[in-house]
């Protein structure tokens, strides 16, 4: 097709300019002052500040919390709607992404109004069950995906070389949907570590998570301390992205 | 059926440094139907590629009636593509497809209509027009593909493996119906396959090509009969060929027997190639007839024929291809007809490199240092390699080779195999082995240093 | 068989807890109580006040559902077309250049909300562009186009790259060959790449959070979190939430009995 690949031309300009030179300036306001003289101060901050720090922590284990529980219950969830024999609707599949639909604020809202009215107090388990409520869609359907789409003969396979059921998913069909996995760990571990109204809302503004600090910081307009703790999110996405080896194929899935 | 409707002058083209195309000298005349033949990789859907338009040519001409085709674009060019995949427009049914070239000509829609018509007909797809090109099987598919082509009235319709994606019955009677549609158009075709029974059986004209260079042009029954090299031999059906001697004008030696043959002009005593195609062996019961005697090691039986495969008394294996079979393990006498007998001059006797002394005892050639005696000789020295084909080792553990390579081509030669390698260098270094290898094996090439014969070079380039 | 009850109970059993939020809005939809949870009697009044506009905070929170689809309408169709050029400008790369900008691609969707909107806004801020509907859409580009882009690259691999040498060899301009035979192959993905934007738009708070400014621009997250922040809920959203899900619901379930239907035939 000739000179066709020029025509990603504007595109990586737009990618430079809105994508790559915003990150850059992440960096360069974390080690500015008010000023705009360069200093280590805004980082030094973070690691003395107690309360920033144990946030951080927080957010880190509320995030690995619901994750992990996302893959419990989302798991199961996926197996069973990608089994041909146990789910043949291609409807169920997708109720469960129906609700994303809906403003997630106002599920979450609603979720909280929930508990209220049932009479449970508002924090950390009304957090982890909301976030699990509202992430829970982009565990199960990069496991999903990657599980229909699997060849079925490798499970026949196994079988046939005399694993029983259960050996069968555990040396076969769950390596094989790993990469499924990685791209749901990806698409809730990221966006539970950085949300913030969503937190504020499930537990009415009484735990702050790492979103929450980042937000208040930039709206108070202390922006290089602020871009300073997104600087030590960026870090943790790029470490968590390398170690579960984003795997495209997932994120494709996400399309409708 | 004179008149040259495309002439190809001196046509070279290379992808990335590595020469795809050599110097390709070709005419083809109006209303012919001519095959470019070859394995893949060989440079002919190139070629095909350059007469569409799709790829220019590095140097070199291709004209159509006399104009230069040089830097036409392919909407411009009044010829048509069939494509290997067939490519039809999957958003298109089977009626705008084959619509899709007229309507850019703007021509009146009756007139479209008509000419659907008439080539749906052609391609016997009559009640197809609504349909969907998706719920079409291949060959169908394949015939809308032509249709779209042909209804455009090309000058040349260019066919780039159009049969390779359907199955052996389909490819068969699809053969039947292309050569029947160019007797009606009498539009040239220019075929591109490296199926030789497709070739042999559909084409006036047939290019054998290797690579990136024409092996041989001649009609099916030329190329078949009197193939000019081993390779082309090898590549056009069955054949036995084997290592022999010109004795003297009609009389060759092969197979440690002497022959009567048909042949003249080669000198005496003039080592050559020779190839007996495996129906051209005959069994006889007459002592009188019998010209050597052999021991059948295996029968196969083919539906047609029967497959045999025979060791001579003098060590060689032949492949005989008979209506009647002999049992395994029987001993029987056979005889060739001298007009079976082709003899073909060998292209090579040895590998031969420029080298260069690099010091004591050691020679550079093959892009890489080797091992020997050079006495005589001194550092720095221009020198001409010369390397026996039986001398030429080649290894499973690359680790301990002086270079590597690929198997490129195997040819079996009655009693060795004769393989071209590809070294790293980019070079050919040719082998015989009596070692199973497989090609495109990855090898070790190694070479013993009294193996490598060294003549010294001038400067510029003659021998002292 | 039991494998299969347990398997639907646990389907169910999520579902129940899945759509528990939603219908509970819908419910309190028909009352007239002002904060959910508040059953005062079965009533039509808030869907009655939010089409007459018959409540305190009104115009705000009409200009904020059209703001939100005027953002998403106009982000989305840009992404489309420059998601698209790009995907066969991409596709037809080599080498490193195709690796960078397709790392780069990458980068919006794998970083969180907050970490594009603070980037975007320091961006804005160090450019000292305004912000307005203009820095809105311009971030919601940002991270709508890498969809679209991802959309339809597989569109380039699946298709015979034979079809556009095929147009050009029946008589296609370049022009031509691109407008009558590859965007019409490219289609269903820029419509999936469009849908998908067309939502992550809609359901954006962070990114328009922080891109905003502050003149007022208001979309249904950001509208939604600063009446939250404020204590009252504006209780028009209950009726317009359940008639948005209700839209979405039969728009969904019908597209997906229709693709069932053509399967089957």
């Amino acid at each position: 097709m000739g000179k066709r690949s020029s025509w990603a031309l504007p595109y990586a300009i737009f990618l430079i300019l809105f994508v790559a030179v915003p990150l850059l300036l992440v960096v360069l306001y974390s080690f500015q002052d008010a000023s705009g003289r360069f200093t280590f101060a805004n980082i030094t901050k973070f690691f003395t500040d107690k309360d920033a720090l144990s946030t951080f922590a927080l957010s880190i284990e509320v995030a690995i919390e619901n994750t992990a529980l996302c893959i419990l219950i989302g798991y199961p969830a996926a197996y069973i709607l990608a089994d041909k024999q146990l789910n043949r609707s291609a409807v169920t599949v997708v109720l469960f992404i129906l609700p994303m639909w809906v403003n997630a604020l106002m599920r979450t809202l609603a979720t909280a109004e929930l508990f209220t009215m049932a009479g449970i107090q508002l924090g950390k388990g009304t957090l982890l069950f909301g976030m699990c409520y509202d992430y829970l869609p982009f565990m199960i359907y990069p496991i999903y995906n990657t599980l229909a789409k699997m060849d079925r003969s490798y499970a026949e396979a196994a079988a046939d070389l005399g694993a029983g059921p259960f050996t069968v998913f555990r040396k076969v069909t769950l390596p094989l949907s790993m990469p499924g996995i990685a791209s749901g760990v990806l698409m809730v571990f990221m966006p539970t570590v950085s949300t913030f109204a969503i937190s504020e809302f499930l537990t009415n503004n009484k735990i702050k998570l790492f979103g929450t600090i980042i937000q208040e910081n930039i709206n108070n307009s202390m922006w290089n301390y602020g871009a300073a703790l997104s600087l030590i999110m960026l870090i943790i996405i790029g470490l968590t992205s390398f170690l579960g080896k984003k795997d495209e194929a997932g994120v494709q899935g996400g399309a409708v | 059926m004179t008149e040259h409707i495309i002439d190809i002058k001196h046509l070279s083209k290379s992808f990335s440094g590595k020469q795809v195309l050599s110097d390709i000298n070709l005419y083809i005349r109006r209303g012919e139907f001519v095959t470019l033949l070859g394995p893949s990789g060989c440079g002919k859907t190139t070629m095909l590629r350059m007469i569409a338009g799709f790829l220019n040519p590095d140097e070199g001409d291709i004209t159509l009636e006399g104009n230069s085709l040089i830097g036409v674009p392919p909407h411009e060019r009044p010829l048509n593509t069939v494509f290997q995949r067939y490519a039809l427009f999957p958003h298109l049914d089977v009626y705008d497809n084959i619509a899709f070239g007229l309507k850019l000509q703007k021509i009146p829609s009756e007139e479209i209509d008509k000419r659907v018509r008439k080539v749906l007909k052609l391609v016997s797809m009559s009640d197809y027009e609504d349909r969907d090109v998706d719920t079409l099987s291949g060959g169908q598919q394949q015939r809308i593909a032509i249709a779209r082509a042909i209804v455009n009235r090309p000058k040349v319709l260019l066919l780039d493996e159009p049969l390779a994606a359907l199955d052996l019955k389909m490819r068969k009677d699809m053969q039947i119906e292309l050569k029947e549609m160019h007797r009606q158009l009498g539009i040239t075709f220019i075929y591109v396959t490296h199926d030789q029974e497709e070739a042999l059986t559909l084409s006036d004209t047939i290019v054998v090509m290797n690579d990136g260079r024409i092996q041989q042009i001649g009609t099916p029954m030329d190329i078949y009969n009197e193939p000019v090299n081993a390779f082309v031999a090898d590549f056009i059906g069955e054949s036995n060929i084997l290592a022999g001697q010109m004795v003297r004008d009609r009389r060759v030696a092969f197979i440690q027997h002497e022959f009567d043959c048909v042949d003249e002009g080669f000198g005496e005593d003039v080592p050559v190639d020779v190839v007996v195609r495996p129906e051209d062996i005959y069994f006889t019961t007459d002592p009188a007839k019998c010209q050597f005697k052999a021991k059948v090691n295996s029968c196969t039986f083919k539906g047609v024929h029967y497959e045999m495969f025979v060791d001579t008394d003098t060590g060689y294996e032949l492949m005989i291809q008979d209506y009647d079979p002999y049992p395994v393990g029987s001993e029987v006498m056979l005889y060739i007809d001298p007009d079976d007998i082709q003899v073909m001059k060998k292209e090579r006797m040895a590998n031969v490199y420029e080298g260069e002394v690099t010091g004591e005892g050691k020679v550079e050639f093959l892009g890489t240092e080797f091992e020997c005696p050079t006495d005589g000789f001194s550092s720095g020295d221009k020198v001409r390699v010369t390397v026996r084909f039986e001398k030429v080792d080649l290894l499973d553990h690359v680790e301990e080779a002086a270079t590597t390579g690929h198997v490129e081509f195997i040819l079996y030669m009655g009693n060795h195999y004769h393989l071209t390698v590809r070294t790293k260098s980019g070079e050919k270094i040719w082998v015989d082995t009596n070692d199973v290898w497989d090609k495109n094996d990855y090898v070790g090439i190694n070479i013993l240093p009294e193996d490598i014969l060294l003549e010294k070079v001038e400067e510029d380039g003659q021998e002292v | 068989m039991a494998k299969k009850i347990f398997a639907k109970l646990y389907i169910a059993l999520i579902l129940v807890v899945l759509y528990a939020p939603i219908v509970f809005i819908a419910v309190f939809s028909f009352t007239e109580a002002k904060s959910l949870g508040n059953w005062t009697g079965f009533s039509f009044s808030l869907y009655k006040s939010l089409f007459t506009g018959g409540m305190q905070n009104s115009s705000g929170l009409i200009s904020a559902v059209n703001n939100t689809l005027l953002i998403a309408l106009v982000a989305s169709a840009i992404a489309t077309v420059l998601g698209t050029v790009a995907a066969i400008g991409i596709f037809n790369m080599k080498g490193r250049s195709k690796q960078a900008i397709q790392f780069l691609n990458n980068i919006p969707m794998i970083n969180p909300d907050i970490i594009t909107g603070v980037s975007l806004f320091l961006l804005f801020v160090f450019l000292h562009i305004s912000q307005g509907y203009l820095t809105v859409i311009l971030a919601h580009v940002t991270f709508c186009t890498p969809y679209v882009v991802l959309n339809v690259l597989p569109k380039l691999h699946q298709m015979n790259p034979n079809i556009y040498e095929a147009a050009l060899d029946l008589g296609a301009t370049p022009m031509q060959a691109l407008r009558k035979v590859l965007v019409p192959v490219l289609r269903p993905g820029m419509i999936s790449g469009f849908i998908l934007s067309f939502t992550m738009s809609l359901d954006d708070f962070a990114v328009t959070f922080f891109t905003r400014g502050t003149i007022g621009l208001d979309t249904l997250s950001t509208f939604i979190y600063t009446d939250a922040r404020k204590g009252g809920l504006t209780p028009e959203l209950k009726p317009l939430m359940t008639i948005i899900f209700l839209i979405i619901l039969v728009v969904l379930l019908a597209m997906n009995l229709k693709k069932t239907k053509n399967q089957n035939e």
